[in-house]
Parts: structure tokens; C-alpha cells; sequence
């Protein structure tokens, strides 16, 4: 027979955020990303896309231009600052109409149940059974390359698990006893599905919206990388990674420099979706 | 007299938390005698489950232990974790409330018993499932030769908790540590668990502990009661003694608070109030308010012709009610009393529309204008307290929220409105701001009737609102209720499994079992003279506090 080892005699009481020191490095990177991408103009030491013939492939810490200049001599440090918008709001655009779909749906089709539910879970199906990045490349042949498409994209086919997981919690919370409270009150569905259902059945779907704007960015900058995404000459780390390609032997900084700054974004995005991830299983 | 086999001294317990140390038993000092049955009887954080498990060394490791705990000559805050585990199930068996998740799901319960008798006594394989068999049969398990090999899922809440008796037992143990065994099962298991209990103590000549917040539980098997409130102990004697002559504030108002029933027209016991039935004509000449005529409920239904080809006739369907009418008065309160499973839930939730009714009709008759202006004339109340709020609205949004929604008050007076409804319910206006998780059971029961007090009810529901809360607490929301009934002219159906909250409050009884009403009539008529044989099975099985009789000597 089992005996617990641990019984709750004391009710914990609502702590206070604790965030461990991996979540406040993320969470540090993140901000300074949002500042370098609020701030580009000002940090900037070149306008990212002018060329300057007089001076290509200048390896970094040249006088002028600190990360070097690429094969048209545009200045790197000052192309990452500015890609740093393009890539940044890749992420938190790309995964905006999934999440507000995702979630949508999800509530919708768990209270209401019956056939709507049934339909709904079977596209679900439909969209899982398809690989993820081959839709998305299905998609843009059909619409043709850019971020514009890559956002339509993502909203066809993305929202998905969003929408089981908001709907597995609200199959749940519909059965408690404050949404029926709420619906013997004499409040609409809709209502109830907003101001009851939504805010206690979000919760998962919000922590993984953080980890879902990584993949979104990597998959982005990828396309990007093979020209399905921005075009040039927009400064966007997959395309200049693409870009310094042919010069890697002789020029890594075109490419690798990119890669390290695209490396340490979608780190802090991680390590701030771990940690708070972390932090609502403490919780709940 | 030989030395007592269990002895504690100015035992103390406290968990160490983030916030600092919070003591959960202070200075608690007692024994228990070869063969005694000890009873210890407190509220919910009155420290008394600690305590066994103290005994037992099975506190969290955020637990520190001071004070002397001997059992049978053994120091036990000195002993090292091997020593401890020699102790369990061979010196005292622990069983615990809920036998369900105390029995792996995955493992016939032949070896879960046998468990202890392979690591304690090295037996065999076949050995173990010899003994299993007869301890299933010692603790009166129909079929033991069967029933070794069933999973717990296949046995009912009755069952299990026989099957950790037998457990516990196992290896012979001298005592007994029964942390509330009763609490989860109905009425009926309830007293033949507790007859179980008693059988076995006297073939084993066990040493019982047994902890309960149910006095009548104590007072039916117990030689000697520990009264704990707070971590201490405000009494201690003879079980009939405390109950009848109770010396502590604390003792009489846990005893005043108790549900119990009143079969005998003789006067009620010490402290308790007399039961008030208002006036019997007032609820007479008023009018039918809620018409249920033969309703049924089934749940699941036959499977089509295509799908019983493909996967077979499927799980029949469940008629949870089965034909059932009745009717309410207005200003009445009604009690519908039955066992888990018995369909009375689906009653409730049948009359405010959560379930559909597969046929029959409920007829809700209000008077022009007695309608609630949503249209929300019939409320319901639930039994889980903290499930009852959406735990992200603090208790101001939830009670503003019927009424600005549905426009019941001026914007202005919406203030006013949410203040007086928080007096009704005798809440402090301080709670306004405060959400579900800082409330206490009771509070967050009293915030879900407020709220649906909100849209002016004629008829509430209560779904066994109290069985989740302390007696005290309790007896507080049934005054409530009662004040609703009077001062609001509230009509009210009262869900409940406990006979003893259905006396307490109501004017009439209907009795349920397997989805159909056995008998309905007045309380009196119910309680003394039932005429089925389930309802009197029901009235004896109500564990019972002793009666002051004056013959009694003592």
C-alpha cells in the first residue's frame, strides 16, 4: 500500500512570483531586443541598406563600421539593428492570428460540443496530418514568397494547438460549478464563454505562445533564407545569413554574425517560456 | 495496569514554510491504553490528522517534531527511517480517508495487501495470496477467493476501504490508526465499516485511534475522546462524559453545531437549540411554486443501427431518475435525502435546466411579477465552495456582475446593492476585494449564495452546500438559510446525503434511492414513523450522539 510522503496540512498561500535566474536571463534578452528594435535609428551607426562601393567585405572592427560591411559594403552592426525589427515582429505577428483563432475556436468548440465540436476537431485532425512546414510551403508556392504571406500562412495552419489545448481545459471547466452558476444566472454562452471559460482556460495556451514565437521566428528566417520570406533588400537575419552564403570562407562575419544574434533572441524567448512554464505547474 | 501502548508528551508540530514557521500542533500530551478505542474529534486545521500521522513518523520533511512519542516502549521521533518502516504495519496499522487514492489503480488488491507481508515477513508469492485471502475474509469481503484478484476501480468506495483494513492489518499489528475511515462513504457503509471496526478490535484485540470530525462516528465506537481545536487539546475523557457533560466552550458549540437526529420527543440535549419549524398553516395555505411530474433522466444513449454493427451494443444506458414527482410550497424547504448515485443531484439539476429531463415536466409557478427579473427565478447553490467562483473575480466583481449585466440596479446604486447583499449573507464588506483563494470554505458557500441572491431567486436549489465545510461552519450556513427562507420568503429544495442537516433545517423529507423517491412526507412522519425499511435503514445507520437519559448513573 502507498503511503504519501507529503500531505497538505498547510495550505500554501499565493506566493509571489519567483522567477529563477535561466527566466531573468531570458527575460533580459528579450527586453534588450524590444529596446534594440524600438531604438534602431537611434543605434544605428549606417542606414542598413545603403551600399558603399568604396568599401566591401571590411572584416569587423574596422574604423566605422564595428561588425564589418557586407559584399555591397553595407554595414552589418547596423543591418542586425534593423533586422532586429523585422525578425522580432515576425514573431509576436506570426503567432497573434493563430493564438486569437486558436483560442477562439477552442472555447467554442468545447462548450458548445455536439456536431460544431465534432467538425472542428476533425479539421484539427486534417491540419495535424499534414506536416506543419509542408502546408506552410504549400501555402506560399500558392500566394507567392513574402512575410505578408508567411503571416497568412501561419494563421491558416498554426492555430491549431492552440485550439485543443484551450478546448481540453474548457471541456473541463464547463462542467464546474461557477460556469453553471454563471449560465443559471441568466448570461448568454457567448458571455459566459468570454468572461468565465476564456480567462481559466487560456492559461496553457498563453504560456505557449511564448515558446510558439521561437518556432515562428525560425521558421521565418528560414524561409527567408530561401527567399520564401522578406525579400530584399530588407536587413532580416535569414536573409543575410542567405546573402553572406557565398563568402563564408573568406567573409564568415556576413553570416555568422546574424546567426549569433538570431541564436540569442530565440534563446531568451526559450528560456523565458521555460521558466514561466515552470512557474504556472508550480502553481496550479 | 500495564503501561499504555501509545504515549505522547508535549508533542509539538510545525512546517517550516517560505513565510516563516507555522505551528499546526502545540504541546498535545496523551495515551492510549492495550484494547482502549480512542477517538479524536476537531474541525478541519485543528491538527488532529498530524497528530496520528506524527505518531507514525509520516509527517512532510518540512515538519519539525519536538515532544516524546512512545509506542509500546519505542521512541519514535528518535527512530531512523529503517526503524520506522519496521514499526508501520507490524506495531500500527494507518488507514486513511480515501481508500481510492490510497489503492494503486494498476495493482490487483491481493498484492497490495500481500505487500507488506512479503517486505515485513518474507513471504512467498503464494504465500502472500494465502494470506490475502484471509484477510479479506477477516474483514468480511464477500467472495475473497475472487475478489484477491480484482482491481480497486471494481470495487465500491465500501469495498476499498475493507481492503485497507486489511492491508493495515497485515502483519498483525497491536494498534490501529484510522484517520477519518468513514468520511467519503455513505451513511450505510459508513455504520458497517464502523460495525467492522468494533468486530475487529475485539478479535485482534486492537488498540484503536480513531480520528474523525464526526462526533455521532466517535460516539459510536469509542471508549475515550480527545477534543483538539488549534492545535490543542481542550478535552479529554470518557467518550459518553465529553458528549453529555461537555466542560469546554469549544466541546459544547462542536456539539451544538453537530447534525443530529431528534427521534425522541424528549427535550433536546445540552446546548442544542430547539428545532423551530415555523408555523405549519403559512407554508399550508400557500401555493404550489415548483410542479415536478414524473420525471426521468436517462444518461448515454443506444448506439445507431451502424454503429452497434461496428463496435457492439455499447454501455446501456443510465436512468438516473426514474418517474419521480413532486411538488413544492412556496416558503418551503424541502430536503431531499438519499445515498451518492441515488439520482438526487440530477433532481436538482434537472429543475434549473442544467440537464435535460428525457421526459416528464417541471412546471415553475411564480405569480405575476414574482419572476426574477432575468428570468433567473430558480438559482442553484453547489457543494464545492472554491469551485463555486471563478477564481479570477474578486467577490465585488461577482456579485456586481448579475446586476450590472442584466441592468438590476441603477449604476449609481450598484454600490449600495452589492453591500447589502454581502450583509445579507453576514459577510464583511472588507471581503470585497478579496478573491476565491483568500476565503474560506464557508465564505466562498456564502459569496455563491449571495450571488445568487443577486437576481432576486423565488426557488433556490441547494446541492448539498454544507457537506464540504466543518460543522461550525455548517450549522452557520443552515442559520443562513433558514433567515433566507424567512426574512426573503425564499422557497428552497435541500439537496443532502446527511439526514441530519435535512432535520435540522427542513419541513419535508422525500427519501431517494436508485433514481426513484421511496417516501416523501412531513419530517416527523420521515424520522419516527417511516414506513419503507430503507428509510429506517437509513435513520439507524445516522450515527448517533448518546442521549442524556436520567436513569443513567452516570
Amino acid at each position: 500500500m502507498r503511503e504519501p510522503d507529503a500531505i497538505a496540512v498547510v495550505q500554501p498561500g499565493w506566493r509571489r512570483v519567483h522567477l529563477s535566474g535561466l527566466t531573468l536571463v531570458g527575460g533580459s534578452l528579450v527586453l534588450l531586443w524590444v529596446l534594440v528594435a524600438l531604438f534602431a535609428p537611434l543605434l544605428a551607426p549606417h542606414d542598413p541598406d545603403s551600399t558603399n562601393l568604396g568599401a566591401l567585405l571590411k572584416p569587423p572592427l574596422t574604423p566605422g563600421h564595428l561588425l564589418g560591411t557586407d559584399q555591397l559594403g553595407r554595414d552589418v552592426l547596423s543591418r542586425i539593428i534593423y533586422g532586429t525589427r523585422v525578425d522580432l515582429s515576425m514573431g509576436l505577428i506570426g503567432v497573434m492570428a493563430p493564438f486569437t483563432i486558436g483560442i477562439a475556436l477552442g472555447v467554442i468548440s468545447g462548450y458548445v460540443g455536439g456536431k460544431l465540436d465534432t467538425l472542428l476537431m476533425r479539421l484539427v485532425d486534417v491540419a495535424l496530418a499534414f506536416p506543419f512546414l509542408v502546408l506552410v510551403l504549400a501555402i506560399l508556392a500558392v500566394r507567392g514568397p513574402g512575410l505578408g504571406n508567411y503571416y497568412i500562412a501561419l494563421a491558416i495552419v498554426a492555430w491549431v494547438p492552440y485550439a485543443r489545448m484551450v478546448r481540453a481545459e474548457t471541456l473541463v471547466l464547463k462542467r464546474s460549478e461557477f460556469v453553471e452558476a454563471a449560465r443559471l444566472l441568466g448570461f448568454s454562452g457567448a458571455y459566459v464563454m468570454r468572461k468565465h471559460v476564456l480567462p481559466n482556460a487560456v492559461t496553457p495556451a498563453a504560456v505557449f505562445v511564448i515558446t510558439d514565437i521561437v518556432l515562428t521566428i525560425l521558421l521565418g528566417s528560414g524561409l527567408s533564407f530561401f527567399g520564401l520570406g522578406a525579400q530584399p533588400p530588407t536587413a532580416e537575419w535569414g536573409r543575410m545569413i542567405a546573402e553572406g552564403q557565398a563568402f563564408l570562407a573568406t567573409s564568415w562575419w556576413i553570416s555568422v554574425l546574424p546567426g549569433i544574434a538570431l541564436l540569442l533572441l530565440t534563446l531568451g524567448f526559450a528560456l523565458l517560456g521555460d521558466g514561466i512554464a515552470k512557474e504556472m505547474r508550480v502553481r496550479t | 495496569m500495564s503501561a499504555p501502548i501509545v504515549a505522547v508528551e508535549q508533542l509539538a508540530v510545525s512546517f517550516v514554510m517560505p513565510s516563516g514557521e507555522v505551528p499546526a500542533v502545540r504541546d498535545v500530551s496523551f495515551h492510549l491504553e492495550r484494547g482502549e478505542a480512542l477517538g479524536i474529534v476537531g474541525e478541519s486545521g485543528s491538527g488532529k490528522t498530524v497528530t496520528c500521522r506524527a505518531l507514525l513518523g509520516l509527517l512532510p520533511s518540512t515538519a519539525r517534531v519536538s515532544g516524546r512519542i512512545e509506542i509500546d516502549g519505542a521512541d519514535v521521533v528518535s527512530l531512523s527511517p529503517t526503524e520506522l518502516s519496521g514499526l508501520r504495519g507490524r506495531k500500527a496499522g494507518m488507514i486513511f480517508q480515501n481508500p481510492s487514492s490510497f489503492l494503486d489503480p494498476v495493482m490487483r488488491v491481493g498484492r497490495q495487501i500481500g505487500e507488506g507481508l512479503r517486505l515485513h515477513e518474507g513471504l512467498g508469492t503464494a504465500g502472500a495470496r494465502e494470506s490475502s485471502i484471509r484477510l479479506l475474509e477477516h474483514v468480511r469481503i464477500p467472495e475473497p477467493e475472487q475478489r484477491v484478484d480484482a482491481y480497486p476501480h471494481e470495487l465500491s468506495g465500501g469495498m476499498k476501504q475493507r481492503v485497507m483494513i486489511a492491508g493495515a492489518l497485515a502483519c498483525r499489528p497491536q494498534i490501529l490508526i484510522a484517520d477519518e475511515p468513514t468520511t467519503a462513504l455513505d451513511v450505510t457503509v459508513q455504520a458497517r465499516i464502523l460495525e467492522l471496526l468494533q468486530v475487529l478490535r475485539e478479535e485482534d484485540q486492537l488498540s484503536l485511534i480513531l480520528v474523525s470530525h464526526d462526533l455521532g462516528v466517535i460516539a459510536s465506537i469509542c471508549d475515550r475522546v480527545l477534543v483538539m481545536n488549534d492545535g490543542l487539546i481542550v478535552e479529554e475523557g470518557l467518550t459518553r462524559k465529553v458528549m453529555l457533560r461537555p466542560r469546554a466552550g469549544y466541546t459544547r458549540e462542536l456539539i451544538a453545531a453537530n447534525p443530529s437526529l431528534e427521534l425522541n420527543a424528549a427535550p433536546a440535549r445540552v446546548g442544542t437549540p430547539p428545532v423551530t419549524h415555523p408555523p405549519a398553516f403559512e407554508v399550508e395555505a400557500a401555493e404550489d411554486i415548483l410542479t415536478v411530474e414524473r420525471l426521468s433522466v436517462t444518461f448515454g444513449r443506444m448506439r445507431g443501427r451502424l454503429a452497434r454493427r461496428l463496435f457492439g451494443p455499447g454501455p446501456p444506458p443510465v436512468q438516473a431518475v426514474r418517474d419521480v414527482s413532486f411538488s413544492v410550497r412556496e416558503g418551503e424547504i424541502l430536503g431531499i435525502v438519499g445515498e451518492s448515485g441515488s439520482g438526487k443531484t440530477t433532481i436538482g439539476r434537472a429543475v434549473v435546466g442544467l440537464t435535460e429531463p428525457s421526459s416528464g415536466s417541471v412546471a415553475f409557478h411564480a405569480k405575476a411579477g414574482q419572476h426574477g427579473p432575468s428570468g433567473g427565478a430558480v438559482q442553484m447553490v453547489f457543494q464545492d465552495p472554491f469551485a463555486s467562483l471563478n477564481p479570477r473575480m474578486t467577490v465585488s466583481r461577482a456579485l456586481a456582475e448579475p446586476l450590472r449585466r442584466h441592468r438590476l440596479c441603477e449604476p449609481t446604486d450598484l454600490e449600495r446593492r452589492v453591500r447589502e447583499l454581502m450583509d445579507w449573507v453576514e459577510l464583511p464588506v472588507a471581503f470585497l476585494e478579496r478573491r476565491p483563494h483568500e476565503l474560506s470554505g464557508g465564505q466562498c458557500q456564502r459569496v455563491a449564495i449571495a450571488r445568487a441572491l443577486t437576481v432576486e431567486p423565488r426557488l433556490l436549489i441547494a446541492d448539498e452546500v454544507t457537506s464540504a465545510l466543518d460543522v461550525t461552519i455548517q450549522k452557520q450556513i443552515l442559520d443562513l438559510m433558514r433567515r433566507l427562507r424567512r426574512e426573503l420568503h425564499l422557497t428552497i429544495v435541500l439537496i443532502s446525503h446527511d439526514l441530519g442537516v435535512v432535520q435540522a433545517l427542513c419541513d419535508r423529507i422525500a427519501v431517494m434511492r436508485g433514481g426513484e423517491f421511496v417516501e416523501q412526507g412531513s419530517v416527523d412522519q420521515i424520522l419516527r414513523s417511516p414506513r419503507e425499511d430503507y428509510t429506517r435503514e437509513l435513520i439507524s445507520a445516522f450515527p448517533r450522539m448518546p442521549i442524556d437519559d436520567p436513569r443513567d448513573g452516570r
